[in-house]
């Protein structure tokens, strides 16, 4: 469904991804980790061609992201992405956050829109905040409604980049909880996090960047348990090291 | 000493009056039309200069330049009598036979502050975080789709207090309308002064119209805006 194949990009003379071949199929959920700078946000983000690619092809859902004659905007409606800082807007209600691209994008009536969204800020656990505004809204909250507003689209891929970095702690367990229920659902997903909790229920496959390079791609239980490379040892105890000094 | 005496009665009341009624009913037509022109007109200007195609960006970038960077009336008198000369002649005939003074002058006003408008909305515009773009395109929406529906509603509300003052500009740049003829409020004024030689009854009328037209423009704008924060605010 998401298929890498010799991905290349740079920023100027900086390699950001650097040879990148990785296969998602459908219903999969892939976690996405590695050190701050590694080129995570890069990779997922080219995904939706938030960046675009310098060499080798991408295909995602059947569109060719290598071709210039590819729609981009028909790509986009079909992959949601949920972004560390929310990004909601802020001169709508959430009701209208979640209505506005399926009215004006799949051209579906008001009502129905506003019946789905209901049924999603359902599911989320929001549907008292309708009309609320996103600035009244905790973090958690306002991610759950970024959520909400991704998936009215239907889409069939989720991108999620570090959807709880930017939370306080207490608000963490609700966002995973709303994704842990997405991915049982079948919905295949990138999941850029170093939620390692999440990583080894959830994810079917994890994969570790530094520098731009997939260094390791495993099952998450090998991962954990017995990682190959030097810098992914180094990257999981430091995850860890805070963690047990938190919760002695 | 003072040899003057003041005669209201001229200007609130018979002829003169309603002389100065129709100078102030064009005053409003012309800012009117020229103020929601302009905005527009200002929209799409700014939604240009930020074009990712060089030649829309380079085109609206030269048209701001010129169009502020040169005086209103002179632009005035170059719709009202170098116009004429590189338009169609169908265009003209039509033009000639509805009220060319008043469109002339319309179009000047129009075009000069759409230029002023343009910049203020683009200043607004950049002070949109750019993740609000990347996530109105990451929904699917194209370029001008998020503008449309996602960065300009925030960036106009944010140019509110510039844009007051553009409207309040047009309201009392109109009265360079008189010089090419527009029979708006100074002209009126004018003429009143000089079938009477009430100048000062006269002008200060016209004081008081502008006057409180501003302050019109000013409380439908702060009404309007009040109704967008109220909804904001509510729970
Ligand atoms: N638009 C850009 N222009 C230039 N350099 C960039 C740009 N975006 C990212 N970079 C650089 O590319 C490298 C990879 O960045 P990226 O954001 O993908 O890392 P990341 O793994 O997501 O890091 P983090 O964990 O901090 O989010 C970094 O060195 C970053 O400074
Ligand atoms: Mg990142």
């Amino acid at each position: 469904m998401i298929v890498f194949k010799g991905v290349h990009k740079w920023f100027k003379t900086l390699h950001v991804l650097n040879d990148i071949n990785l296969h998602v199929t459908p219903g999969e959920v892939l976690v996405v980790c590695g050190p701050s700078g590694s080129g995570k946000s890069t990779l997922i983000r080219t995904i939706n061609q938030l960046e675009p690619i310098n060499e080798g092809s991408l295909i995602v859902d059947g569109y060719d992201l290598s071709d210039k004659k590819t729609d981009i905007n028909k790509l986009r409606a079909e992959v949601g992405f949920v972004f560390q800082q929310f990004n909601l807007y802020p001169h709508l209600s959430v009701i209208s956050n979640i209505t506005l691209a399926p009215t004006k994008i799949r051209n579906i009536s008001k009502k129905e829109a506003e019946e789905q969204a209901m049924v999603l800020l359902t599911r989320v656990g929001l549907s008292e905040k309708r009309d609320a505004y996103p600035s009244q809204l905790s973090g958690g909250q306002q991610q759950r409604v970024a959520i909400a507003r991704a998936l009215a689209m239907k889409p069939r891929i989720m991108l999620f980049d570090e959807p709880t970095s930017a939370l306080d702690p207490e608000m963490i367990g609700e966002v995973l909880a709303v994704m842990k229920d997405l991915a049982l659902s079948g919905m295949t997903m990138v999941v850029v996090t170093h939620e390692m909790g999440f990583a080894r229920e959830v994810a079917h496959r994890v994969a570790f960047m530094a520098d731009g390079i997939v260094l390791e791609e495993a099952h998450p239980e090998d991962f954990f348990m017995r990682p190959q490379h030097e810098r992914a040892k180094q990257f999981l105890r430091q995850l860890l090291t805070p963690m047990q000094a938190e919760c002695p | 000493m003072l040899n003057y005496t003041f005669d209201w009665s001229i200007i609130t009341s018979g002829k003169y009056f309603d002389w100065l009624v129709a100078g102030l009913i064009t005053t409003l037509k012309l800012s009117t039309i020229s103020i929601v022109m302009a905005f527009l007109l200002g929209l799409l200007i700014a939604v240009m200069r930020m074009s990712n195609s060089k030649p829309i960006r380079w085109f609206a970038h030269a048209y701001l330049e010129f169009f502020r960077n040169t005086p209103l009336l002179v632009q005035i008198f170059f719709w009202y009598f170098g116009s004429y000369k590189i338009l169609p002649t169908a265009v003209n005939d039509w033009l000639v036979s509805t009220n060319f003074e008043f469109a002339a002058a319309a179009i000047a006003l129009t075009i000069y502050t759409s230029a002023f408008i343009a910049e203020d909305i683009r200043s607004g515009v950049l002070s949109i975080p750019k993740e609000q773009m990347e996530a109105a395109r990451s929904a699917g929406f194209s370029y001008l789709r998020s503008m449309q529906y996602i960065i300009l509603p925030q960036a106009v509300r944010i140019t509110i207090p510039p844009l007051v003052n553009q409207f309040l500009n047009v309201a009392k740049n109109s009265s360079l309308a008189m010089t090419i003829g527009v029979m708006e409020m100074t002209y009126q004024a004018r003429q009143v002064e000089s079938y009477t030689f009430k100048g000062f009854e006269a002008f200060t009328a016209a004081t008081v119209v502008y006057l409180l037209l501003s302050i019109l423009i000013t409380a439908l704008v702060n009404a309007y805006n009040e109704k967008v924060l109220n909804i904001h605010k509510a729970a």
